[in-house]
């Protein structure tokens, strides 16, 4: 069965007057240990087809099964939840807590969890590690590079071992040699079974997956994966 | 997940948030260390006058009753009980061979006279008379010489226990024992000086007296004043008990018919409390609304920063919501943060509060902060740091993930 099934989903923003329909209907599959960038133009619906897919927000209609979970009828508690174990957000502007040195940002999504103190920072500190960031745990994020700082946001998106990645725009806040770091990262998790999926307009980060979906006016415009493709 | 975990998590948050600003949280919660200083100095102040009030009465005592033509704090007109008949010596006697139940009874009457001794004199003294049961009615402790006895009371001796303003106006570097004083053209000798007894509701000092054999008062003074008739119980239990049989005995000793009002009074220490209780605690409910006032604009100025807070930090609400935090989590976020931020405020209250407090009962008057004051002061602070948090707080936790993400 596939990690994610979304069926016939549509999002529609009353706006008072106006209604605005930002998904028409999406079908999309995304199986286990995929690596697939989401691409599209900006008000092309991939923002909000992201917020759907990790559980920030839910369709007006259809129906998502994540890892076996029906989530597009949860209430607000049940979708944190989901969040917290499903889900590693990835961010453009990495949304760090400032005031929280690398190792407490990455406890955080553990704290959430319930998880006691020395779990918390073993898994924390295995994770920071992990990303290259063993010696950076005590640094706040102003005292960081922005590589690094992504680097501490992925280390806290996979902490709490997510089904899948989901990262949005995770270079457009760094330069490109740092953008192809973080994406190299990307790669080597993708190798070891994460599934990952980004958000992205750009071709060259988009690249990087194994299969491009591309949206267009809240519809999935073509589908298509590199194997097949080459 | 856990609330006892989470509460701690939360503290650590909202220590970082507060240290983050200082100055912020500090002008945030100076409404709560001002109305904490106030309700409690407000308390310790009713409790002094609770104390000065317990040891003026305490003269009173609280196992007498006292039978007198006018009654405590009566309502009718000052008219109606000056037209009742005096209370005289026959109906001391007829009370005194009458009643069961009482333990000691002594009558009393008195007059404000100039008492000199030498060259001093000393204006407006109490002169009292009364038998030597006296001291046993109204539980009068000697702090030096005697009181004086049964032969004579009866034989009007001219003998006279002093107290202890007297004695420190006459006697600063004398023994008192055996010295005469005056009274008008009269002498008396003193046989004793009674223990100081403190002032009555810090108005007039109950040590400005002599005590002289009720004949020889008489004898002077005339006979023509009310007499009052002090009797004490066996103790404050039995106290309605003697009252009954006392003031059934003086209506037959009166003559009162059945039906008829009394045309007397019996009183007792419990008139002054209950018009005590009576007067100050209206005094006291309203000292505490006004300060209390301080407290409510205190939580409103934290309620106001929180607003702040929470809006400031939408981003990093956003954020938490987005690993996974659930409403509840973010609601005590913000609910221990106005908490903690109050209870700061109340303990600097307190300790601005305690010093205070001291200063009152050293200079003042005797008091002391009670500890019911201390704990009821750190409970209010973390009340008010619940109600003032807590629609920020719900704001904040009913904020859309995704807009509060996209939030700058």
């Amino acid at each position: 069965m596939n990690l994610i099934q979304i069926r016939n989903i549509t999002k529609v923003y009353d706006m008072g007057e106006e209604k605005l329909y930002a998904l028409r209907g999406v079908d999309l599959d995304i199986g286990q240990n995929e690596y697939i960038a989401i691409m599209g133009p900006s008000g092309s619906g991939k923002s909000t087809l992201m917020n759907i897919i990790g559980c920030l927000d839910t369709p007006t209609s259809g129906d998502y099964i994540l890892n076996g979970k029906d989530v597009h009828e949860m209430d607000d508690d049940e979708l944190a939840a989901i969040r917290n174990k499903e889900i590693g957000f990835v961010f453009q502007t990495f949304n760090l807590l400032p005031r929280s040195d690398a190792l407490h940002n990455v406890e955080l999504p553990l704290i959430y969890s319930g998880l006691n103190k020395s779990e918390r920072i073993k898994k924390a500190e295995e994770s920071l590690v992990n990303v290259g960031l063993g010696d950076r745990m005590k640094h706040k994020p102003n005292e960081l590079s922005g590589g690094q700082r992504q680097r501490v946001a992925v280390a806290r998106a996979l902490v709490n071992n997510p089904s899948i990645i989901l990262a949005d725009e995770p270079t457009g806040n760094l330069d490109t040699r740092t953008g192809e770091e973080i994406m190299a990262l990307f790669k080597e998790l993708n190798l070891k079974g994460n599934t990952i999926i980004i958000v992205t307009h750009e071709e060259d980060i988009a690249k990087h997956a194994n299969r491009i979906v591309k949206i267009r006016d809240g519809k999935i415009e073509s589908d298509t994966s590199k194997k097949k493709a080459e | 997940m856990n609330f006892f975990l989470e509460i701690k998590e939360n503290i650590v948050i909202s220590y970082k948030a507060i240290i983050a600003h200082k100055m912020r949280s500090f002008l945030a919660t100076l409404g709560i260390v001002i109305g904490i200083t106030a309700v409690t100095l407000m308390q310790t102040a009713i409790e002094g006058i609770n104390r000065a009030f317990e040891s003026s009465i305490a003269s009173v005592g609280a196992d007498v009753l006292y039978v007198q033509k006018f009654e405590w704090f009566g309502t009718e007109d000052f008219e109606y009980y000056r037209n009742r008949k005096d209370l005289t010596m026959q109906h001391f006697e007829y009370l005194k061979k009458n009643s069961q139940t009482a333990v000691s009874i002594c009558p009393s009457v008195a007059t404000a006279q100039t008492v000199k001794y030498g060259s001093l004199d000393l204006e407006n003294v109490f002169v009292i008379g009364s038998t030597d049961e006296y001291q046993k009615t109204l539980g009068v402790n000697m702090d030096d010489g005697r009181f004086f006895t049964a032969k004579e009371s009866e034989g009007g001796y001219p003998v006279c226990a002093i107290g202890m303003d007297v004695k420190n106006a006459f006697f600063q570097n004398v023994n008192p024992i055996g010295k005469d004083i005056k009274v008008g053209s009269y002498s008396f000798r003193v046989v004793g000086v009674i223990e100081k007894q403190g002032s009555m509701l810090g108005l007039f000092s109950l040590d400005n007296r002599i005590i002289i054999p009720i004949e020889r008062f008489f004898k002077q003074f005339g006979t023509k004043r009310s007499l009052s008739i002090n009797v004490k119980a066996m103790d404050v239990n039995n106290l309605d008990e003697t009252k009954e049989e006392v003031t059934s005995i003086m209506r037959k000793a009166r003559k009162v018919p059945i039906g008829n009002k009394s045309d007397f009074g019996v009183n007792q220490q419990s008139a002054f409390r209950d018009t005590y209780n009576q007067l100050t605690s209206l005094i006291k409910i309203i000292g505490l609304l006004i300060t209390s006032l301080s407290l409510v604009v205190g939580s409103v100025g934290i309620a106001n920063i929180m607003f702040v807070s929470v809006k400031e930090r939408t981003k990093e609400i956003g954020i938490r919501k987005a690993i996974g935090a659930k409403r509840r989590t973010i609601l005590m976020q913000f609910l221990v943060e106005s908490t903690v931020i109050c209870l700061l405020g109340g303990i600097i209250g307190l300790m601005i509060a305690f010093p205070i407090s001291l200063i009152i009962d050293a200079f003042v008057l005797p008091t002391a902060m009670p500890l019911w004051v201390v704990v009821l002061g750190l409970f209010i602070s973390l009340l008010f740091g619940v109600l003032s948090g807590f629609f920020p707080a719900y704001n904040a936790a009913k904020m859309d993930p995704v807009d509060s993400l996209r939030y700058e």
